[in-house]
């Protein structure tokens, strides 16, 4: 199912299709290996539901909603 | 023997161990400045190797050396040799974490394009071996084409065969392959550099091609003219064309050969080993544990750089009382012993006795930082942060301004984005710091002390004037001075590590000299200037100096037994010294100043003190005590009334009875004496009395224009909240 990394619920894994949203955001991610075609994993919501904290090839992230709504992913029905 | 002297940079990703492996490598012989124009700090030392002398730099952490802004530019900059007083690196030390080889190995291949030796330093070797990876480094050194040497820079062991490694990479001066990016990017980069002339290196042709809205790109506009830009974009989208687009092109290719080289070169389980680390994360970001645990904690930092930290400032205090004394004994009345003590010692002591809470509070972020949980507490409170366009980094640094905005502002450097690091430092003084609480305790408990609940929301609205105001002004700043595209908070959370005792002793002594270095000449200045402006004219009108006169009244006073006469005698003296003070240049001020004091309710003594305590606001209970005849009040004695103490409590309430009858007793002020007090309360509450703050802020943003527009924007702020205090005050008073 197609959707946005913010949609995931934690504990959720998703493949990786596109990335969206301001040139910083997608060369940050890009840099630190959140590329087309990998697995994300949903690890936690903040307390007052954002930022989201993921992990993607061996690297825990914190992203706010906004950003990770700017990541298309493929969620496994 | 002739001693040739290296010049190493060390470049890696934040929380990679870089700063513990520079500290092993060059022990104490180091040195922190900064680099012309940007407010990134320079750290270098020195060490040893072999006979040669090796000047090693220590880079500022980045994921990439895709710059954005000059802050970033600083490190390609420098590795390409282009910053004046810094020699081009010999060699370039890449530092990666071996739990996450990939990642790490993507700085290391840009690195590996500016043209010098590089080796890389695999650190956490032995976290690795706990995750069960087990990694083949020769065969990964061969498949990298550069030098690799397995570390534990927190243990101090492998740093000799890094040492040698780096003599060698010297010695031989190999320059690394570059990553093989495809051709019609190759083609693109050498073409940008032809058109310009051949006047830049590769590197920032291929940076401007791939960063877009980056920094290089400006830069190079700037240098080679508004045709740059077209140029640039012209490629980017022939690229695009051929299936190359930017910037995607370059994490693939880059990732694509880092895979390729690390396949053979490490074993990994099968399964993923479930570390203490990843329980705790569970824990401390989970919805009421980990809320729970922040609150604890963040009352821990806020105890301990509140409560802590008195009991050393007590002492810094009646060190400075003591040796004031001492010189008092010794030398005669004059100008001289007064600027020793009054000016010199005060403005030494009053930024002496900020150290015990930059210190407490430097060593307290540096073990949050060290073991991973600054990111946890960024992540619980960003959203909260959020709303008032900061991030989660600005909470610490707010909360510790309510001890005292010195050390809150200093802790601002966990924040990486200018411009929220700049925005939580200008508000930071609003929080209510601890410098205000006698003046509160003052006035609460002279004019509002009836009936018993008062005093307790009194001192709570107090508070929160601090608490909703900061929030609101960082809003507006965020939307008008310092508005720009909403930064990054793609933060890592790194995993948990147990804090070292050396590094943290490191910060919490670096972050203490660095303060009276920087910033205590000018909290000195000030307060000499202060001293002088209080002190001079000095001779009464017979010409004889008031201090002998005031010293010779005290002197008798002390001698005499107790009684009325002795206390005839005291209250001569004190009426002297207000005298002097009253007509000093500043008292002078004060009286010329009146009709800009008057729609705040204040006359002219109210609005010398609050003059006097520019430099340091919790001065106004001292000065208020100098102009209402009680002598000079130390504030603690207002504090110390509530605590029972019989002598210090005593001079307190004095000072609070004086100031209750003399205002009643003013004919303008009279009746509306509370909205008197409540305007002087609020002008305390929002206004930037501290040189310190000031200093600092100086210090930390590099320029005189901040803390310029922080003292501006406090003291208008303060102006118009007193101004509306008092006259609505007025009206309801009627």
């Amino acid at each position: 199912m197609a959707t946005t990394l913010d949609q995931v619920t934690p504990g959720r894994t998703c493949r990786i299709e596109s990335l969206k949203g301001a040139a910083s955001l997608v060369q940050r991610l890009l840099e630190l290996g959140m590329m087309e075609g990998e697995q994300v994993t949903v690890v936690n919501k903040a307390p007052l539901g954002d930022p989201i904290e993921v992990e993607c090839a061996l690297t825990r992230l914190s992203l706010r909603k906004s950003e990770a709504a700017q990541i298309q992913v493929n969620l496994p029905d | 023997m002739v001693t040739r002297t290296l010049t190493v940079a060390l470049a890696g990703n934040p929380n990679t161990g870089k700063s513990t492996l520079f500290n092993a490598l060059t022990g104490l012989r180091q040195h922190v400045g900064n680099y012309p124009g940007v407010t990134v700090e320079k750290k270098t030392g020195s060490a040893r190797v072999g006979e040669m002398d090796v000047h090693i730099i220590d880079l500022p952490g980045t994921y990439s050396l895709a710059p954005r802004s000059p802050d970033e530019m600083i490190s390609v900059d420098l590795l390409l040799g282009h910053v004046k007083g810094e020699e081009r690196p010999d060699v370039v030390v890449s530092i990666v974490d071996a739990t996450n080889l990939e990642r790490h190995l993507y700085l290391t291949t840009q690195v590996m394009e500016l043209g010098v030796p590089v080796v890389v330093a695999v650190n956490l070797v032995d976290l690795a071996d706990k995750h069960g990876l087990a990694i083949d480094f020769s065969q990964l050194e061969r498949k990298l084409g550069v030098a690799v040497v397995p570390v534990q820079a927190n243990r101090g062991i492998g740093l000799d065969s890094l040492k040698a490694a780096i003599a060698k990479a010297a010695e031989s001066g190999r320059v690394p392959e570059r990553v093989p990016f495809p051709d019609v990017f190759r083609r693109e980069v050498d073409g940008l550099v032809e058109a310009l002339g051949g006047e830049i290196e590769p590197f920032l042709a291929e940076r401007a091609l791939l960063d877009v809205g980056g920094y290089t790109e400006k830069q190079l506009a700037e240098r080679f003219g508004s045709d740059l830009p077209r140029r640039v974009a012209e490629a980017r989208t022939r690229l695009t064309a051929a299936g190359c687009p930017v910037p995607a092109v370059e994490s693939k290719t880059r990732y694509a050969w880092i895979r390729q080289a690390v396949a053979g070169c490490v074993r990994r389980p099968n399964q993923r080993v479930l570390t203490w680390g990843d329980r705790l994360d569970k824990v401390f970001t989970h919805k009421v544990w980990g809320t729970l645990i922040f609150l604890v904690l963040m009352f821990l930092v806020f105890e301990a750089i509140f409560v802590f930290a008195k009991p050393l400032m007590d002492l810094i205090d009646s060190g400075r009382s003591w040796l004031a004394e001492s010189v008092r004994g010794e030398m005669g009345a004059g100008p001289l012993r007064s600027l020793l003590t009054d000016g010199v010692l005060k403005g030494v002591g009053g930024v002496l006795v900020f150290l015990p809470q930059i210190m407490i509070l430097f060593a307290v972020i540096a073990v949050l930082e060290d073991c991973g949980y600054m990111a946890r507490a960024a992540f619980l409170m960003d959203k909260l942060m959020a709303k008032c366009g900061l991030n989660g980094k600005s909470f610490i640094p707010l909360l510790s301004s309510v001890a005292c905005a010195v050390p809150g502002i200093m802790a601002t450097r966990v924040i990486e984005n200018r411009r929220d690091r700049l925005a939580t430092i200008l508000v930071a003084p609003l929080m209510s710091c601890s410098a205000r609480l006698p003046l509160y305790m003052l006035l609460i408990g002279t004019f509002l002390s009836e009936p018993w609940w008062l005093p307790g929301v009194a001192l709570f609205g107090m508070y929160m004037i601090g608490f909703v105001t900061a929030p609101l002004v960082a809003l507006v700043l965020k939307r008008t001075l310092l508005r720009g595209e909403t930064p990054l908070f793609v933060m890592e959370m790194p995993a948990f590590k147990v804090p070292q005792l050396r590094a943290v002793l490191r910060r919490m002594l670096s972050a203490g000299w660095a303060f009276v270095y920087r910033a205590g000449t000018l909290i000195l200045a000030s307060m000499i200037v202060i001293w002088a402006l209080l002190y001079f004219p000095s001779r009464m009108p017979d010409g004889r100096p008031y201090e002998e006169a005031t010293d010779e009244l005290r002197d008798t006073a002390e001698q005499m037994p107790a009684g009325d006469a002795k206390d005839a005698k005291e209250r001569e003296a004190n009426e002297l010294y207000g005298e002097w003070k009253r007509q000093s240049w500043l008292g002078q001020a004060g009286q010329a100043l009146e009709p800009v004091f008057r729609p705040l309710g204040w006359d002219w003594k109210i609005g010398m003190s609050a003059l006097a305590s520019f430099p340091a606001r919790e001065v106004i209970v001292g000065t208020l005590g100098i102009v209402y005849n009680q002598g000079e009040v130390d504030p603690k004695a207002v504090l110390e009334r509530q605590d029972g103490d019989a002598e210090a409590s005593d001079a307190g309430s004095k000072l609070g009875r004086t100031i209750q009858d003399e205002w009643s007793n003013d004919p303008r002020i009279g009746k509306y004496r509370v909205a008197v007090a409540l305007s002087l309360l609020v002008f305390f509450a929002l206004c930037c009395q501290c040189a310190s703050t000031l200093a600092v802020i100086r210090r930390e943003t590099r320029s005189w224009l901040w803390p310029a527009f922080t003292f501006t924007y406090m003291t208008v702020l303060a102006y118009v909240g007193a101004l509306v205090t008092f006259q609505v005050g007025r009206l309801i008073i009627g």
